[in-house]
């Protein structure tokens, strides 16, 4: 067996475990040393099936290599890389551990090409990842990681079962398109909604991401949702449903941005809202459509982690990333603010930066396929989000009214993470030629178009006239300290609320249950005990006579019964 | 504006901290959106839906829809704001 024919993913989950045995400058060479391994890996692989093994009765699929593995099996390296060196100043090895190894098992997962093999690896990023979240060390962050890893573990188990049923019904669990046509497509697809983070089940990923540590939640924001991006591609590509998924996915979560004060929150926020863009670009099912959720898919990890980088740092520094307590943060960090801007520019689609280049394709394929209330909501959706990732994250964190905070820059390899995806935002903006290249269809897309581009700059710049206005107006809600309930409130609050307060009825009727049994035990003892204990009919020595006369009349019977 | 910060001698006044050149900033916004407008006059609009023809569609939709959305999540503030400690307290 060659390299050729060994997941790249076990590259990184192998190397992981070496990470706590070194230290110093060793470890974070290795660090380095370990995803570009990884994507030297990625060079020497070849289009086709590997690593096959015959397991009770079913074929499994270690490493197949096709262009949709191919394209997130480069992004998730490149995102492996660039979180690592975002790692290495922390000391302690737990997190760049678990973090490489999260990273391997989600580039594991997209190379599966069963549904067990996929199963496997699903499981491993939840378990692997939930350290990270942990790494908060807050006790909000223990309870954050247990409620992230109920849902994570859920969704696993949801697509074993899934596997299972689909097994029995097509005798086969080899990992092709799924469908929504019998009951264990739809557990499937269950199982990749949760961890896609589909309307009502998302609030794992706000809950979360921003308890997480500043590293952990760079690693966080590349691979689990974009893993569920990816399994929905390729099982559900064309389900119709997904449209209104995404397009809801896309509009609601902007409204919570708006208002949420925790500058990481907000980008949580907007991480489910560019992964409805994603969804629906699935749900279209034609080419471009799909061209474009890969390629958004691949744009949107790294600004996403640039973004989160820049917030990674501030909170860093700071020791905070609310929006109420910063401001004017350019003055202590301003090579931080320009990464967090070219991120800013990147999500919001400002032509020359990623953004544009991958949402364009989606955006397009909305119009063409002529839908237009999903294509209404998506570019609702767009300037929504240059309003809330684009102006405010930005805004609030660097300037603003100066909170008089001051603090150094950050550290080196903060900087060195940051300006590499920086880096990337550009070049795929300005040179989207290599990206379209990697894309699982033919790409035949000119998003630099003169009409394309004024378009997209009238949307951007009205909506940045929309809040100088509201600001200058002070119509716009300003920062505070709190927070806004979402559907988790249901299960935080509501559930248990609901049992506590039937907690004293629960208790009487035990009470009254218990009191029940214990008179209907003690009756039934009484009435042995009046037939059979001590000194009771049946209990008394007879005398032999009585047996005699007994067994006589017995006798007799069975005579007179005989002549009968 | 809770805290002010005062320059001092270490710290030298920004082009920002003087209040005339936030408003060049704001107003900068204005022009930019004027020209935008003007700009499309002179270009060959080809577009994937009807409703893109009309006269500056993009930055008049780009303008309702971040204004309603604010006005919207305002609103919904009133009914999902709690204090931070919301969950903490059992």
């Amino acid at each position: 067996m060659t390299i050729a024919e060994i997941s790249p993913g076990l590259t990184l989950i192998g190397g992981s475990l070496l990470i706590p045995l070194l230290r110093g400058r060793l470890r974070s060479a290795y660090l380095v040393l370990l995803p570009l391994l990884g994507l030297a890996h990625l060079s020497l692989l070849s289009m086709g099936e590997f690593g096959t093994v015959q397991f009770l009765g079913q074929k499994l699929v270690l490493l197949r290599v096709d262009r949709w593995s191919m394209v997130f099996g480069w992004i998730f390296m490149i995102a492996a890389l660039i979180s690592s060196i975002y790692a290495l100043h922390v000391r302690a090895p737990l997190q760049a551990t678990a973090g490489v190894a999260y990273a391997g098992s989600a580039i594991g997962a997209v190379f599966a090409g069963d549904l067990m093999t996929l199963f496997v690896y699903w499981e491993l990023t939840a378990v692997t990842s939930v350290l990270l979240v942990w790494a908060g060390g807050s006790v909000s962050a223990y309870r954050a990681g247990m409620r992230y890893l109920f849902m994570q573990i859920g969704s696993g188990v949801l697509l074993f079962c899934g596997a299972v049923v689909q097994m029995n019904a097509t005798g086969s669990i080899a990992f092709e398109h799924i469908g929504l046509d019998g009951p264990g497509g739809w557990l499937i697809f269950a199982a990749f909604g949760i961890k896609c983070a589909f309307p009502l089940v998302h609030t794992w990923l706000q809950d979360s991401y921003p308890e997480a540590s500043e590293v952990g939640t760079v690693f966080l924001s590349a691979f689990t949702t974009k893993l569920a991006v990816y399994a929905l591609a390729r099982g559900f590509a064309g389900t119709e449903l997904l449209i209104p998924i995404g397009a809801l996915m896309t509009a609601f979560p902007i409204f919570f941005a708006v208002i949420e004060n925790d500058l990481r929150k907000v980008l949580a926020y907007s991480l489910n809202n560019q992964l409805g863009f994603m969804v629906v670009g699935i749900g279209i099912g034609t080419e471009l459509s799909l061209n474009g959720t890969a390629a958004h898919a691949f744009t949107h990890i790294l600004y996403k982690a640039l973004l989160f980088m820049s917030m990674g740092a501030v909170l860093y520094r700071v020791g905070t990333v609310k929006g109420s307590e910063l401001g004017g943060l350019y003055k202590s960090m301003p090579l931080t603010t320009v990464f967090c801007i070219i991120g800013a520019a990147s999500i919001s689609g400002v032509p020359l930066f990623s953004g544009f280049v991958s949402k364009s394709m989606i955006l397009s394929a909305a119009g063409y396929g002529s839908y237009v209330v999903t294509w209404a909501v998506l570019l609702f959706a767009s300037a929504g989000v240059f309003h809330h990732s684009g102006i405010k994250i930005p805004y609030f964190a660097f300037f603003a009214h100066d909170s008089g905070k001051r603090c150094k820059e950050a550290p080196l390899n903060m900087l060195v993470a940051m300006g590499i995806a920086a880096f990337l935002c550009i070049g795929i903006g300005v040179m989207p030629g290599p990206l379209y290249a990697l894309l699982p269809y033919a790409v035949d897309y000119q998003p630099y178009t003169a009409s394309h581009v004024l378009a997209q700059l009238q949307l951007l710049m009205f909506s940045a006239l929309a809040f100088s206005v509201l600001m200058w107006t002070r119509i716009y809600p300003p920062e505070m300290r709190a927070i806004n309930l979402d559907v988790d409130w249901i299960w935080r609050r509501m559930l248990p609320g609901l049992l506590r307060a039937f907690t004293p009825l629960l208790r009487a009727m035990r009470r009254g249950a218990g009191s029940t049994a214990d008179a209907t035990v003690r009756a039934a003892q009484a009435s042995v005990e009046r037939t059979h204990g001590l000194d009771s009919r049946l209990a008394k020595t007879w005398p032999t006579g009585r047996m005699g006369l007994s067994v006589l009349i017995l006798l007799l019977g069975y005579l007179l019964l005989y002549y009968l | 504006m809770k805290h002010p910060a005062k320059p001092t001698a270490a710290e030298p006044e920004r082009w920002l901290d003087r209040a005339e050149n936030v408003r060049k900033v704001y107003y900068s916004v204005w022009i930019a959106c004027a020209l935008l407008l003007v700009a499309e006059l002179f270009i060959d609009k080809h577009v994937e839906l009807e409703m893109e023809h009309l006269f500056g569609f993009h930055g008049f939709y780009g303008l309702v829809a971040c204004v309603a959305l604010v006005l919207a999540a305002k609103a919904l503030r009133r009914v999902l704001k709690r204090p931070e400690s919301y969950y903490d307290d059992r």
